[in-house]
């Protein structure tokens, strides 16, 4: 752990300013607040999976005790209510465009998935609401359910719009070239591999609270959210046609979101709605069971990988072939994460000349798939890792050997890959050495000696990973079919006394933006760190910004606030100019001081805030009074971290029981800003990756319920699951923004699976496994154990 | 409903409440004290961690009437003033927490762990957590927070 | 939850007395499974009788066995100097139940009452002999646990105590449920002047049971390798989602070969 040291400014492990709130119970979550008025909303759910809805009967809920308003989708669609859009859309390869069908608030005329939401209950408590819920009767004529992706399109037809139930078949790269590097090469390694169905899991579950204002007809909204602002866009301009100043949408302390939080979900919308409806405040807080229902979950791909070589084990063609589950409708940025987010990062860390892949994104009877940490990168970063792995051992090289030889070099950068992105910078090398030497690699041999004294598998696994984050370049959005922008915004107001309020139109649900964005601010204007407060999270108090996820708050965000700073520096350097009766060209601005260059006369930070508001000696004729700017940042490009992560397991073969006993961890983010908080973002991704490597998984049965719908069958890695980790660092700082950032949020869910499961494979070597899909669960493992064994004995 | 009446922090809670009436309930709802969270159904995820009669206890999985006549400590009562009490400094030194909604369980678990057992190991502190889930931290820094916390609780 | 009423009386007599007084009443222990059963609305009892004030809590030391009350908490069971002193592998049980607060506030009538499946305690009670004592009648642990969810208690009527015999070696060794952290299979083995009782839990579809190959070789020899050359049946044993019948008769063999030390 990195010591606690009194420099606030950039590069420093400052302790979180957000903590003490928290650590004392203060933290203020959308379910802590409470309205007067307030009643509350429970959603009647199918629990089927397809189904047409024959008739609904409200009639005695209606009159249930408590009660105040039953609700179905017809009363949705007479007042003309839309419902969630799909934010980012893909052409498919026979030129139509991605098939988009509705998803309406509450079903009309049909359900898709168990826990699609059939009618809401309002009353004065839940317990009351839950009650009215089981005297609503609904007749369904169940229909054949949709649950194997791989097989969809033979499936029963679930949108009208869907045909062959598939969104869409998407494809980037050359494929005529990879098709002939593949019949030329000297050796085609091919790999099938599962990326499992995971469930997001933030601890705070989803809850919305709305109000209505019947006087300047209003509505104000508490929610669960990443991205306030696009919250309310969507709720405003999408769903309720209402201008968006009739809005207000507040996501106070919001608990963990890992992508589950991104997109607008039917039941806020529903609570904004029925608050006007019934004119007092509507609150919604799921429960677990719900969130394992009805919050998008993550990943479910499968991917026929072939990676052609040369006779030197260069690669010079890969082909991917990937079919992905999005669902029963499609989400937000559902179609962005196997595509674009999936397909662009296929050349990983290396150099290869040749790359096709073709994505078919297919609709199922299974709630909505969309962004989880890491979001399309830990699928392309999994196939390809294992890829890699697969392909040493075929050509009898040490993995880390091979990725070398693979290696884009140094001195290739800027690097234009053949799927679409350009990595800026970035040098691989040097964490793959670090990694090794952090785990001691050379020296691996002896401890799988050792472990098999005991009657113990040792194996490592490595993983070299690159991601694209910090989105985006808005143009480039554009073009690949993102309907939003992807800039980050930032309000930066220096009050009279010197003291800054930050606006951030980024949101922090547990990366300690308060802190991180503070020292930023504190290191460029040499103040200190307790004279900055960040506000964020509330669309009447911060500029429209476009919320957290895919690690873009700090590039994005931070960059936003460096450029908002850089101008009250400017700003700052006239009205000093001014006040020293000097040039401004003459100013330097160093350590919070504005000094006349080879002078002694200079005039503190503090001072220049005075000044701008007491403006009493002031340019104004030529400069308006106060100090206080916004800044728009675009970014120009993605940014790329990149590192080696290196696990190494024990596998116990009476019961299959893996164990992580170490990890390292060597990533190129950049410069750090709070290496502390740093740290902690790797951990979490690592043990995320853990999970979905080792424990995780959700299993929907034949008939589309979701068999892992609770903490007693879906296995959420807890603190005896993991092992403590190694984490270093390298820095090739980014080349496109001022603060050489990259992003950190994501890099630990995307290296680790494959670490794992190559490590666990190499552990297994010696009995002949050479494939391991995850989870690698105890009687997985097990049995894999036992087949080798009785091939063996044949 | 009937009335109950119990020791909250340090102040006597008299109020009716319905038979039925969870005691997270009482404490979030009737008190208003919303620092002990609630994150699952099944028991497992421990937001809601309190001390009730010195040991540490799930509050989803009791009925308020069952807590009659005790004494009840969470996370609001754990601090002395503004001072905050060791454990929860040392969560704030090691980066123990990130999005905080786990924290207060952990917190109160972390406390009642190392009261029983003061030189704790970094083996008995993953052990001890099994009924607290964090999704943010990946347990690395909490361990290391509850190590610190104990040896400022004098182990 | 439904709602429901609450009765917490001072002694047995009265639960017993109050439980008749309702319509469909039950018992409510530690509330371990209880609880999280009416929150979820599986149950909607007219009322719960709160039997903690029952003076149910006690453990003495009989002579050949251990007597515990059946509102005594797991974590008592843990932490007692007699169990551990008698029957160790039993306060390491109960030291592995569930996690924390769990053990603070679950009681091994509960538990046994329950007879989950999953729960530790049936394992025990099975193969230390233990006789079941409830406020009719004493009952022996082969003639307790009747199927899954199921056992020979009928309506209206309270364990008071449990009396597990002393072993002269014992011991338990769970592997959990990766998710809910429940026995997948626990085997208690413990060994008696007149012979070895293994009892396994988590794995059988009618509860926890007695394994009488093991039995018999361990009675012969008490060793774990006196099981190597033994075929576990995976006849008759759970297949969820964590672990199919032949894995759960691999991990009964492995257990009990860890748990013989």
């Amino acid at each position: 752990m990195t010591e606690v040291t009194k420099i606030d400014g950039i590069g420093s492990s400052v302790r979180r300013t957000e903590d003490k709130k928290f650590l004392t119970g203060k933290g203020r979550y959308t379910d802590d607040i409470n309205r007067p008025g307030q009643v509350q909303a429970y959603f009647l759910r199918s629990d089927v999976a397809h189904a047409e809805i024959k008739s609904i009967d409200t009639k005695a809920a209606q009159s249930a005790p408590g009660v105040v308003g039953v609700f179905t989708g017809s009363d949705i669609a007479a007042d003309k209510v839309g419902g969630p859009i799909c934010g980012w859309v893909v052409p498919c390869r026979d030129g139509s465009s991605t098939k988009e069908p509705p998803h309406p608030l509450l079903a009309q005329g049909k359900v898709r998935f168990v826990g699609d939401a059939v009618a809401v209950v309002v009353a004065e408590t839940m317990e009351q609401a839950k009650s009215a819920a089981e005297l609503i009767d609904v007749d369904y004529n169940e229909l054949t359910p949709v649950v194997d992706f791989v097989n969809a399109d033979e499936g029963a037809q679930i949108h009208e719009e869907v045909p062959n139930n598939c969104y869409f078949d998407w494809e980037l790269g050359d494929e005529s070239a990879t098709n002939k590097a593949i019949e030329s090469a000297a050796k085609v390694v091919k790999l099938s591999v599962r990326n499992n169905r995971l469930v997001p899991n933030a601890m705070e579950p989803r809850s919305a609270l709305a109000e209505y204002d019947s006087l300047d007809e209003s509505y104000t909204l508490h929610t669960t959210s990443q991205n306030p602002h696009l919250t309310r866009l969507v709720l405003a301009a999408f769903m309720f046609a209402i201008p968006e100043s009739k809005l207000r949408v507040i996501a106070p302390d919001v608990g963990g979101g890992f992508g589950s939080k991104i997109y607008v979900y039917i039941e806020e919308a529903v609570c904004v709605w029925a608050s006007k409806k019934i004119g007092r405040p509507v609150k919604w807080t799921a429960d677990r069971t719900q969130a394992f229902l009805t919050d998008c979950h993550g990943r479910d791909h499968v991917n026929d990988v072939q990676l052609a070589l040369d006779e030197n084990n260069k690669i010079i063609g890969l082909r991917v072939d990937t079919v992905c589950n999005l669902g029963a409708y499609l989400s937000a940025f559902s179609v962005v994460v196997p595509t674009i987010l999936h397909g662009t990062l296929l050349s990983g860390q290396y150099d290869i000349p040749a790359i096709y892949t073709n994505v078919k994104g297919m609709a199922t009877n299974t709630v909505n798939v969309d962004a989880y940490r890491g979001a399309g990168r830990p699928e392309a970063t999994y196939l390809l890792e294992r890829t890699m792995e697969t392909a040493a051992k075929e050509v009898g090289m040490d993995p880390a050997e091979f990725r070398r030889i693979n290696f884009i070099p140094k001195d290739a950068f800027p690097y234009q890959t053949q799927v679409a992105l350009q990595y800026d910078i970035g040098d691989y090398e040097p964490h793959l050495d670090k990694a090794m030497e952090m785990i001691d690699y050379s020296n691996f041999e002896k401890r799988r000696a050792e472990a098999a004294k005991r009657g113990m598998y040792r194996g490592i696994g490595m993983s070299s990973y690159i991601e694209a984050c910090g989105l985006a370049p808005s143009a480039v959005v554009g073009a690949l079919g993102g309907r939003v922008g992807q800039w980050e915004s930032a309000s930066v107001r220096v009050n009279p006394t010197g003291t800054i309020s930050v606006f951030t139109g980024s949101h922090s649900h547990g990366q300690g933006h308060a802190t991180t964005f503070a020292q930023i601010v504190a290191d460029k204007l040499g103040i200190p760190m307790e004279n900055v407060e960040v506000i964020h999270g509330d669309t009447d108090k911060t500029p429209f910004g476009m919320g957290s996820y895919g690690s873009r708050s700090l590039a994005s965000g931070g960059s936003a606030i460096s450029k908002a700073v850089d101008k009250i520096i400017n700003k700052s350097k006239k009205i000093a100019a001014h006040l020293l009766e000097a040039s401004e060209d003459d100013i330097d601005f160093k350590d919070g001081k504005f000094v006349v260059g080879g002078t002694d006369k200079e005039k503190a930070f503090g001072e220049i805030a005075l000044a701008a508001y007491v403006p009493h000696n002031y340019p104004l004729e030529t400069l308006e009074p106060g100090l206080e700017e916004n800044a728009f940042y675009d970014p120009t490009n993605f940014v790329f971290p990149s590192g080696t992560h290196i696990a190494e397991v024990e596998i116990d073969p009476a019961t299959g029981v893996v164990e992580v006993v170490d990890w390292a961890a060597c990533d190129d983010f950049g410069n750090l800003v709070n290496p502390m908080i740093v740290e902690g973002q790797v951990h979490g991704g690592i043990a995320q990756g853990i999970g979905q490597a080792l424990l995780e998984d959700a299993h929907y049965d034949e008939n589309g319920q979701l068999l892992t719908a609770s903490y007693m069958d879906y296995c959420m890695p807890r603190a005896d699951d993991l092992p403590s980790f190694k984490v270093g660092y390298t820095n090739t700082p980014c080349t496109h923004n001022d603060l050489g950032v990259k992003g950190c949020g994501e890099a630990g869910a995307i290296a680790s699976p494959p670490a794992l499961i190559n490590a666990v494979i190499d552990a297994l070597s010696p009995l002949g496994v050479t494939d391991m899909s995850m989870p690698a669960t105890p009687q997985k493992v097990w049995k894999a154990i036992q087949e080798s064994q009785s091939v063996a004995a044949e | 409903m009937g009335e109950i009446s119990l020791k909250l922090n340090g102040k006597l809670e008299t109020k009716d409440v319905a038979d039925n009436t969870l005691l997270i309930d009482f404490i979030r709802e009737h008190v208003g004290l919303t620092g002990t969270h609630v994150g699952c159904d099944t028991s497992q995820c421990g937001a809601c961690v309190i001390h009730l009669d010195g040991v540490s206890v799930k509050a989803c999985t009791m009925l308020a009437k069952q807590a009659e006549g005790s004494e009840i400590v969470t996370i609001e009562g754990l601090a002395d003033g503004d001072e905050l009490h060791p454990m929860q400094q040392a969560f704030h030194e090691n980066h123990g927490l990130q999005c905080g909604f786990c924290t207060p369980g952990m917190v109160m678990s972390a406390v009642e762990m190392v009261t029983k057992n003061k030189n704790i190991s970094e083996d008995e502190i993953r052990k001890g957590l099994e009924g607290n889930i964090c999704r943010c931290t990946g347990y690395h820094n909490i361990v290391q927070s509850v190590k610190a916390g104990a040896a400022k609780m004098g182990g | 939850m439904y709602s429901t009423k609450y009765i917490k009386p001072n002694s047995t007599s009265e639960a017993l007395e109050a439980i008749k007084s309702m319509g469909e009443g039950k018992f409510l222990a530690g509330g371990m499974t209880l609880i999280p059963t009416l929150k979820q609305r599986l149950a909607s009892p007219d009322g719960l009788v709160d039997i903690s004030g029952c003076d149910l809590d006690s453990i003495s030391d009989e002579g050949d066995t251990i007597k515990i009350g059946a509102m005594t908490k797991h974590a008592s069971v843990a932490e007692s100097g007699l169990v551990n002193e008698a029957i160790p592998a039993l306060a390491k049980l109960a030291d592995g139940i569930g996690d924390r607060q769990v053990r603070n506030r679950g009681t091994l009538g509960g538990s046994v009452a329950n007879n989950d499946p999953s729960a530790c305690y049936p394992s025990a009670v099975l193969a230390l002999k233990a006789i079941v004592h409830t406020n009719t009648r004493s009952i022996e642990a082969d003639e307790f646990f009747t199927g899954m969810f199921e056992t020979a208690l009928e309506e209206n009527e309270i364990i008071e105590a449990i009396s597990f015999s002393k072993p002269t070696k014992a011991n338990y060794v769970k592997f959990p449920n990766p998710a809910s952290r429940y026995a997948m299979v626990g085997v208690f083995v413990a060994q008696f002047n007149d012979g070895v009782r293994v009892a396994v839990t988590g794995a059988g579809e009618g509860g926890v049971f007695r394994h009488a190959e093991m039995e018999a070789a361990l009675s012969s020899n008490y060793n774990a390798d006196a099981l190597s050359a033994l075929e576990i049946s995976s006849d008759g044993l759970i297949s969820d989602l964590h672990a199919s019948p032949e894995y759960r008769a691999n991990l009964i063999k492995e257990m009990t070969k860890r748990a013989v030390v």
